[in-house]
């Protein structure tokens, strides 16, 4: 057996199914081995793609996705790739192909230190200097992206150890004594965390993406349950919690739902799960819930007070931590002080549930959500670019199951939506998968039309297009006296010739219920298709501008109790 | 930002790049290295790195908890209280004249510095010891014109136990 069949051997032992890569000088090796094996692997048209396939492939189905570049340029290409797996904790392997070691650090042709330039971005990174290293490599690699917090491992494998033939060599996972992350919560913290929760009269749950990570959205669904507790998530925590629960406000932060902004600060218990306190969830830090009594339970202690100083910390595996801490509430009948906050909280939600229902054109993107919302089934899977299409996305959408919003928080990476997408199809082949994007981003992956084409990955791609970059241009119209600067798209491309040009099928839509329409006869098709709904530039978000607090909205928050 | 000066005491895997992965969590924070010193420890494979570094205390525990994560760390320690501190100082001193040769060999002396090499122009002299005693060793040899210093850095360990 040589290295670069040692590689797709390990991988296949690991459950490996599909990679997504492309090859290139330094791979040539790996990928004639390749040739021969029953391994899947994804041609995708740009290396980034691979690694944001690779990325939603492991959030759509939490196994690790793998993905494969060449040295050099190909290798450069992942980091974006990387770091977005990185901020969100996703669990990837990044195989990249390396010079023969003896030309390493001699500026050979396409060489670049891909282990020195990802060294901040990945979770750990190998380069095997023989071939009998790389079935343990592997092994461990996988070991070490989807145990803890999970993140993105490197292993870069030179060229003529993909050639080599392995002599000598065993599987088991390389002794890693300084890698040894807290799984089990301390009991004592868990029953502090019991007697807040007694002593509580306005609790509130915040869950991140740890909750999903550790699959501990039917504990934490308990635990609201039993402690009568509406649940607010982050960005990334969508679906930790059914969205369309009593007990639901929705997303917190710049772009949040108002109930969540406006109630945070008047609880007395804040039990945030899974999640880093980014400063897009909490605004300025010192007017962030700063009477509220904080228990922080996160398997990284690093997370720890590293941005809001908590009272009750508890390092551990979300769903450990709150099985126990759900025994020991066992027999806990939330108060009725507990129950008539629980109660004016879902009237306000009521009270301010955000206005989707508009009958204008050029469309109003809430309507466009909507009517993606009544076509979409629990179990379809929503990914999302980054901008406003993903603000909109996740601020009316409705995500009822862990799993089913995937979007690039951390990084915010433009051009995340759509082959995450193509990942997330790959990974789960029989749930619808819809992919939210904005004109911008969309445009810096579309050559993944051919991907989906070729190898019929039935992919929708939703295409809001309002001719700017709408983040930016929303904060240039609020806060910058409305100089759009270098924010307008003008009017190329024409996204249906552009996507029919690659063979797949597009459609324009333009008026109120041809999306849901539309949307409803591609999953029907299940072929990939490519809508391009036209949406209005110069609808904003209510959003906290730079150094407000969290409860400081501006932009004015239309409410559908206002419909007329 | 209240910088203080710390000494932390780490026990690596002894595997290329954690050099650079630990100097690099410094390096996000803004933290400048006073000192950096790596050597075999007791355990086979794995080495200890004696960092001396000026940090303000949140952003410290932060680049602490961050090591802590990395894969290559097996131990952190701050050992800033309670350590015995040394550091070895390579010093070549001009000769001006008889006397000063004279005088220099007598403060070697009374500094336990060891003499190594010896020209007609200059002595190379080695000293161990704490910083504040380096630093003052130094500064009695500046009369004479120093050629070049070479310092290894501060490592230490804690007393007792």
């Amino acid at each position: 057996m040589r290295g670069g069949e040692a590689i797709i051997e390990s991988l296949k032992n690991m459950g490996v199914k599909t990679i997504f890569g492309y090859p290139g000088g330094q791979t040539i090796p790996f990928y004639d081995m390749l040739y021969d094996s029953d391994m899947d692997h994804i041609l995708v048209r740009h290396e980034q793609c691979a690694a944001h396939a690779a990325d939603g492939y492991a959030r759509a189905s939490g196994r690790v996705g793998v993905c494969v570049a060449t040295s050099g340029p190909g290798a450069t290409n992942f980091v974006t790739g990387i770091a977005t797996a990185y901020m969100d904790s996703s669990p990837i392997v990044a195989i990249t192909g390396q010079v023969p070691t003896h030309l390493i650090g001699n500026d050979a042709f396409q060489e670049a230190d891909i282990i020195g330039i990802t060294m901040p971005i990945t979770k750990h990174s190998y380069q095997p200097k023989n071939p009998d290293l790389i079935p343990s490599m592997v092994k461990s690699s996988f070991e070490i992206a989807k145990t803890g917090r999970p993140g993105p491992v490197l292993i870069d494998v030179p060229k003529e150890v993909q050639e080599g033939e392995l002599t000598n060599f065993d599987d088991s996972l390389i002794d890693t004594p300084g890698y040894n992350p807290t799984i089990k919560g301390n009991i004592r913290q868990i029953k502090k965390a019991r007697d807040l929760i007694r002593q509580a009269k306005k609790p509130l749950i915040l869950a991140g993406a740890g909750v999903i990570i550790s699959n501990a959205c039917c504990e934490l669904n308990k635990l609201a349950k039993t402690i009568n507790a509406p649940v607010m998530t982050s960005l990334l925590g969508k679906g930790a919690f059914d969205e369309t629960d009593d007990l639901a406000l929705g997303m917190l932060g710049m772009h949040g739902r108002k109930v969540s902004n406006d109630s945070i600060n008047e609880s007395d218990l804040l039990i945030a799960i899974g999640i880093r306190f980014s400063d897009r969830t909490t605004g300025r830090l010192d007017s962030f819930a700063p009477d509220t009594k904080i228990i922080h339970i996160d398997i990284d202690p690093a997370e720890i007070g590293k941005n809001v100083d908590i009272d009750l910390p508890i390092v551990g595996d979300a769903r450990n931590i709150l099985s126990s801490l759900n025994k020991v509430l066992d027999g806990y009948k939330a108060s009725d002080d507990v129950n008539k906050w629980t109660e004016m909280i879902k009237q306000r939600k009521q009270d301010l549930l955000p206005r989707v229902t508009y009958d204008d054109v050029p469309l109003k993107p809430q309507t466009v959500i909507k009517e993606i919302s009544e076509v979409l089934t629990p179990e379809s899977i929503l990914t999302t670019d980054v901008g406003q299409n993903q603000m909109w996305a996740a601020h009316f959408y409705d995500t009822q199951k862990p799993r089913k919003f995937i979007s690039s928080g951390g990084l915010g990476t433009m051009g995340f939506g759509f082959p995450s997408a193509i990942g997330a199809k790959v990974a789960c082949p029989d749930n619808p998968v819809v992919s939210i994007n904005g004109d911008g981003g969309f445009l810096m992956v579309c050559q993944e039309l051919a991907t989906v084409h070729e190898y019929d990955i039935p992919v929708i791609a939703v295409v809001l297009e309002n001719r700017t970059l709408g983040m930016v241009y929303q904060w240039q119209s609020l806060l910058y006296n409305e100089r759009h600067s270098q924010t307008l798209l003008g009017n190329s491309p024409d996204f249906v010739k552009l996507a029919e040009s690659f063979g797949v099928n597009a459609v324009r839509i333009t008026k109120p219920g041809e999306t849901k329409e539309a949307l409803a006869s591609a999953i029907k098709d299940n072929e990939p298709i490519l809508l391009n709904v036209v949406v209005d530039s110069e609808e904003a978000l209510p959003m906290l501008p730079p150094g407000a607090g969290i409860n400081e909205m501006i932009g004015e928050y239309k409410l559908e109790k206002d419909v007329i | 930002m209240d910088l203080e000066y710390h000494i932390i005491s780490t026990l690596v895997e002894d595997k290329p790049g954690v050099l650079q992965k630990v100097a690099g969590l410094f390096n996000r924070r803004g933290f400048n290295i006073d000192s950096i010193t790596v050597g075999n420890s007791e355990v086979e494979g794995q080495s200890r790195m004696v960092i001396s570094v000026h940090a303000d205390k949140k952003g410290l525990e932060q680049v602490t908890k961050q090591l802590n994560k990395l894969v290559d760390v097996i131990k952190i320690k701050d050992i800033t209280k309670n350590a015995v501190k040394r550091e070895l100082c390579l010093v070549k001193v001009n000769i001006p004249n008889e006397k000063a040769r004279a005088e220099i060999m007598q403060y070697s002396n009374i500094f336990r510095a060891k003499i190594l090499d010896v020209t007609e122009e200059t002595l190379l002299i080695e000293l161990t010891g704490d910083k504040q005693k380096i630093n003052a060793f130094i500064s009695l040899l500046e009369n004479y014109g120093i050629k070049r210093i070479a310092r290894t850095g501060l490592t230490a360990m804690s007393r007792g136990v």
